[in-house]
């Protein structure tokens, strides 16, 4: 069996396994909703500076919501030891990594994709007009987001406080990503495409992803057994 | 060459040595029954023939491959502490993912196999979170066995099965060996575990104190190894 197929069959498995149950899924749309309504009383949706703010308020939702989903990935293997038999398969390290990354990317999109027609509606903002390469902001943000999720979930699956150790150590990590989807998104909503001044933070964003995959597939190994 | 092999593996959580330089051996078609008090190490030198973790110091040899080999890891079947197999997943489910997961030529026809003879076959289909704890056991030793592994690593398998699984468990071992698979096994269930096995080896606060061939005055008395070579 191939790489890319070890790590389909991990894929298949994580998002079988979360639409059974969608403890995930649920408690992180349901976060995310509650937030982007607090939004909505706390910042006036008709100011010009909401406007300006709404790529910010945007990936801060998306940023706690998609923590709670990150959360779960390899905590999902701690019940009945799933993850020993997991390491146990002659599978690499990396195709388990990858296989949980795309679950958990496909998750964090679908929470922010049914979160985002939320926050047009609450925040007035028009999200649709630059939808391409907001959708391209979308991917890569959260791509980096996930990678830096799984990868620490991994690290901090065997620790007692990792609910609360999982966003103290990612975070901190996801700042530039961060900034640069901020940016970004903050133009796209406001109708303005991704200019020659700001496509430096979609570099950012690429290179951040391709880096942090790359170091994150190296690693795996070493996280899960030592 | 041994199946498996123990070669000075020391395994240190902070400064304290809970394996001390291990030495032991397992020929192909043996049983080694792994025996010792709570927290004598037999877990810990499991999970490092398993390839869970790595030893501080020494080496492990399965059939002359290290552990975490791909072909190594191909040829070992494990049962730990816990079942490891996914409650919101069928039996089958299960099953198959872990054929696949073995690149077996057909998961499904080897799912369906292992489910009927652990004689689950009846709830194929049904949610993992549904099934009583023998149902839950015997799937366990299913997805141990699925891929027909050449060495066994147990970790007390007969604690918390019922009779009807223990005397599953009990069958598959006794044809693996007649195989030519290799056992090794930890326990404290001594008499159903020296039944099975060609040799012991005792741990005692992390060392070898005792490691031999199975003699009929363990077998007849299963306290014999404690009271020779354990603290009493």
């Amino acid at each position: 069996m191939g790489f890319f197929h070890q790590a389909f069959v991990i894929t298949v498995k994580d998002l079988r396994a979360e639409l059974r149950t969608k403890e995930a899924v649920n408690s992180s749309f349901a976060f995310a909703l509650v937030i982007l309504l607090l939004f909505s009383f706390a910042f006036d949706s008709f100011e010009e500076t909401t406007q300006q703010m709404a790529g910010g308020l945007l990936w801060i939702v998306f940023a706690f919501a998609g923590t709670l989903i990150l959360n779960r990935s390899f905590a999902r293997e701690l019940p009945n030891d799933c993850l020993d038999a997991l390491i146990a398969a002659p599978i690499s390290g990396a195709a388990l990594f990858l296989g949980k990354a795309i679950a958990n990317f496909v998750l964090v999109m679908a929470v922010e994709l049914i979160s985002l027609p939320v926050f047009g509606i609450f925040s007035n903002v028009h999200w649709t007009r630059q939808f391409p390469e907001l959708m391209l902001v979308l991917v890569l943000g959260s791509w980096g987001m996930t990678i830096i999720g799984t990868i620490f979930s991994a690290l901090t699956v065997n620790i007692r406080l990792r609910e609360v150790m999982l966003p103290m150590l990612t975070y901190p990590i996801l700042i530039p990503p961060l900034m640069g989807a901020m940016q970004l998104t903050s133009g796209l909503v406001a109708g303005t495409p991704i200019a020659p001044d700001t496509v430096v933070w979609l570099k950012v964003l690429i290179g951040f992803d391709v880096v942090y995959t790359a170091v994150s597939l190296f690693l795996v190994e070493t996280v899960l057994v030592g | 060459m041994s199946a498996v092999a123990v070669d000075g593996v020391w395994k240190f959580y902070g400064d304290y040595p809970a394996l001390k330089n291990i030495r032991l051996e397992a020929a192909r078609g043996s049983c080694l029954a792994l025996i010792g008090r709570n927290g004598a190490g037999k877990t810990t030198l499991l999970r490092i023939i398993a390839g869970f973790n790595r030893p501080g110091k020494g080496q492990v040899r399965i059939f002359g491959r290290e552990p975490r080999e791909t072909d190594a890891r191909r040829q070992i079947g494990f049962i730990g502490h816990g079942i490891s197999v996914y409650d919101e997943l069928s039996a089958f489910e299960n099953l198959k993912l872990y054929g696949q997961l073995y690149n077996l030529p057909d998961p499904r026809a080897s799912a369906t196999e292992w489910l009927e003879r652990t004689g689950l076959a009846r709830v194929a289909s049904g949610l993992v979170r549904e099934f009583s704890r023998g149902m839950r056991q015997r799937l366990a030793v299913a997805r141990a066995f699925l891929h027909e592994p050449s060495v066994l690593l147990l970790d007390e398998p007969f604690t918390a099965l019922d009779d009807k699984a223990i005397a599953v468990l009990q069958r598959l071992l006794r044809e693996a060996l007649a195989q030519g698979k290799t056992i090794v096994m930890s326990t404290h269930q001594l008499r159903e575990a020296l039944e099975l096995s060609s040799h012991v080896a005792m741990l005692n606060r992390g060392q070898v104190a005792f490691h031999g061939p199975c003699t009929p005055e363990m077998i007849s008395d299963p306290g014999y190894v404690y009271a020779r070579y354990g603290e009493g």
